[in-house]
């Protein structure tokens, strides 16, 4: 069996965001970059699945030189082997045109992605990989099981749950539950320093979409504090002005 | 085998996220590879994840969390200089010193029974054991299937452990041990030991000593209020019989426990920085939080003073344990600079715990944060491993050529 997982580098989760140039672009200068969590998951459960000598991992990232040093993680987490395509990564199609331009004559059996990446949050590449390569792809997924030719995977749906079995290959965007992320140790940091990491050219895509411009939400504003006796007064403002209740 | 169970209910976690970020304002990391940036993400992932939420808990508890001990194993914080051959990751010094550090950002007692387990118990295993010790005790160790001590001080000889008493005598295939050793981290849930004692000729050497052997006990030692989450305690060795295949033929004299403690002195070195900046980072923070007078007390200046010198002192601790760093990856780090740096690091952490505990005022005395209890731990810690004082002279005989103990 061979699993690919796409991988995202985005900036760790206490990052403060900030912009540059007439707030088109994010403000890397000083930021602190992290393997995608809910890619995390993805990659934990691929390694489960593999484990044993059941098949391999290979990871991919689209993306510049900078994000080497989270393809090595990956690597040290258990990853066999990685690719990354050498292109910064400017919208969700860019992305999947380069991962699907990639695994189309490699025979994966899963794709997996993060449910989303936690950087701007798109989620839509898994849906357009699978759009591309034309498999079945299916969207946050909470378990994925495999018995060696049909996947059984759960999706949580407005008041249940529903249940999907299909063959490979197929993509799904897993959300937690599907696997606990796996933290790399000493031996795998290691043996990721011999993993092979192609780096390949990326093909001619454009981007679908570009970026006007970026705002910060509004500052929250000042807690009102309410004395204990005026139980009343309290109700009516979250009634009123907080309109919670 | 131990066992390393904690039941569930045993373990009380606590809902405080650890937002721990380490200083670095020289831009050391600079000086580091993205090998030892992933191994310290590593560890400190794995710190915030399993020993902050707990430790505080157990430390009140003065109970050890043997449940971690697994989990350590599995990041491979046990022997990560031992070749990948006998269950270590063949890491580099810088490495392993980042690991320490990383522990014992979390607590001192965590970072000390990675040190012996390591430092004390794989590498004289693995320096002047015998192809068959080798194999039969380095892999367990490394997955922490095996725990082991270290056995050199005794009630009667710390600082001078040339003086000690135990001994052991001729019996065939076998030798007869007798004496005590006192102040053992691990020892009331070690698989081994790793004693020193004298033979006939009063020559020094290593014993691996195991758990169930006849006359070999491990009493528990109490009431301590430092390094509250270790375990301590003693050994006592009443005529066991030891197979002459477990004396480690590698090494006599004092220079085998001496080689050991300047492994664990040299991780040390880092782990008590871990410390000191888990103290500034607690009381930087604080400060920027904690208002009085209208305004948070970072502003005022006694504050600045104490956090200004802090961060110097943690910046120059830095610079000294990896310039340290790469001359043991050189072997060139002599027990002297080793002495230095973990004097220097100790002391460090020391005064900064005490100077951060008062930033936080009454908060500084309780278990909200972590600081009383690594200044308490840092106690031992400039204790043991040679103390405080007798650091300053081996620094002072190394100048001077004179020798100051005797």
């Amino acid at each position: 069996m061979k699993v690919l997982v796409c991988i995202s580098n985005v900036p760790d989760t206490t990052t403060k965001i900030t912009f540059t140039n007439n707030n088109t672009q994010f403000n890397t200068a000083g930021v602190q970059f992290i393997l995608n969590p809910y890619d995390e998951i993805a990659l934990a459960r691929a390694i489960e699945l593999c484990e044993g000598g059941k098949g391999t991992v290979t990871v991919i990232n689209v993306g510049e030189a900078s994000t080497e040093p989270t393809i090595r993680k990956a690597l040290a987490i258990g990853a066999d082997d990685a690719v990354r395509i050498n292109i910064a990564p400017s919208d969700s199609y860019t992305v999947a045109s380069q991962i699907a331009e990639y695994a189309k004559d490699k025979g994966f059996d899963i794709i997996l992605t993060g449910r989303e990446s936690i950087d701007y949050n798109g989620a839509q590449v898994a849906a357009m990989v699978g759009e591309l390569l034309n498999i079945p792809s299916v969207s946050i997924i909470k378990k994925l099981d495999f018995d060696g030719t049909t996947a059984t995977l759960d999706r949580e749906i407005e008041g249940g749950k529903e249940v999907i079995s299909l063959p490979t290959p197929f993509i799904a965007s897993c959300a937690e539950g599907v696997a606990e992320p796996k933290i790399p140790n000493m031996r795998g940091i290691m043996s990721a320093r011999t993993k092979p990491l192609a780096v390949v050219e990326p093909v001619a895509a454009t981007a679908l979409t570009s970026i006007s411009s970026f705002e910060t939400p509004a500052p929250r504003s000042a807690v009102k504090m309410v004395s204990a006796d005026e139980v009343a007064k309290l109700v009516d403002m979250l009634h009123t002005e907080a309109r919670v209740i | 085998m131990s066992s390393h169970q904690n039941t569930e209910d045993q373990i009380h976690r606590s809902q405080k996220k650890d937002l721990y970020e380490s200083p670095d304002y020289y831009l050391l990391d600079e000086l580091l590879t993205e090998e030892h940036k992933l191994v310290r993400s590593t560890v400190r992932e794995w710190v915030k994840k399993e020993v902050s939420p707990v430790i505080e808990d157990f430390a009140q508890r003065a109970e050890f969390p043997k449940h971690l001990l697994p989990g350590l194993a599995e990041i491979g914080a046990f022997g990560p200089t031992i070749p990948q051959e006998y269950g270590g990751a063949g890491l580099d010094y810088i490495s392993y010193g980042i690991i320490m550090q990383e522990i014992e950002r979390g607590d001192s007692g965590i970072r000390s029974t990675a040190s012996v387990q390591g430092s004390l118990v794989m590498y004289p295993i693995f320096a002047f054991g015998s192809e068959e010790q080798k194999q039969k005790y380095l892999p367990k160790l490394a997955t922490g299937e095996m725990m082991g001590c270290f056995g050199l001080t005794e009630p009667d000889f710390g600082s001078n452990p040339a003086g000690m008493v135990s001994n052991f005598k001729d019996a065939g295939d076998d030798v007869i041990l007798n004496g005590a050793k006192m102040w053992i981290s691990n020892s009331p849930f070690a698989d081994i030991a790793v004693v020193w004692a004298k033979n006939e000729e009063g020559i020094v050497h290593g014993l691996i000593v195991e758990r169930g052997m006849e006359g070999f006990s491990t009493p528990e030692t109490h009431g301590k209020w430092s390094l509250r989450a270790s375990a301590t305690g003693e050994l006592v060795f009443d005529n066991v019989k030891v197979p002459k295949a477990n004396i480690l033929p590698g090494v006599k004299g004092m220079k085998g426990p001496l080689s050991c403690l300047n492994q664990a002195r040299y991780g040390i070195a880092w782990g008590a920085l871990g410390a000191a900046m888990d103290c500034y980072d607690t009381a930087l923070r604080y400060s920027k939080e904690r208002v009085q007078f209208g305004r948070p007390i970072g502003g005022f200046q006694l504050q600045q003073k104490k956090l200004a010198e802090m961060i110097t002192e943690i910046t120059k601790g830095q610079l000294v344990v990896w310039r340290l760093g790469t001359l043991k990856n050189e072997n060139r780090a002599t027990p002297e600079q080793i002495s230095m740096a973990k004097r220097n690091s100790v002391e460090t952490a020391l005064n900064i715990a005490r100077e951060a505990r008062q930033m936080l005022g009454g908060m500084g005395i309780t278990g909200e944060f972590p600081i009383m209890r690594h200044m308490m731990n840092l106690e031992s810690v400039v204790t043991y491993e040679g103390t405080h004082d007798v650091h300053l002279l081996i620094t002072g005989m190394d100048v001077t050529g004179l020798n100051a103990f005797k």
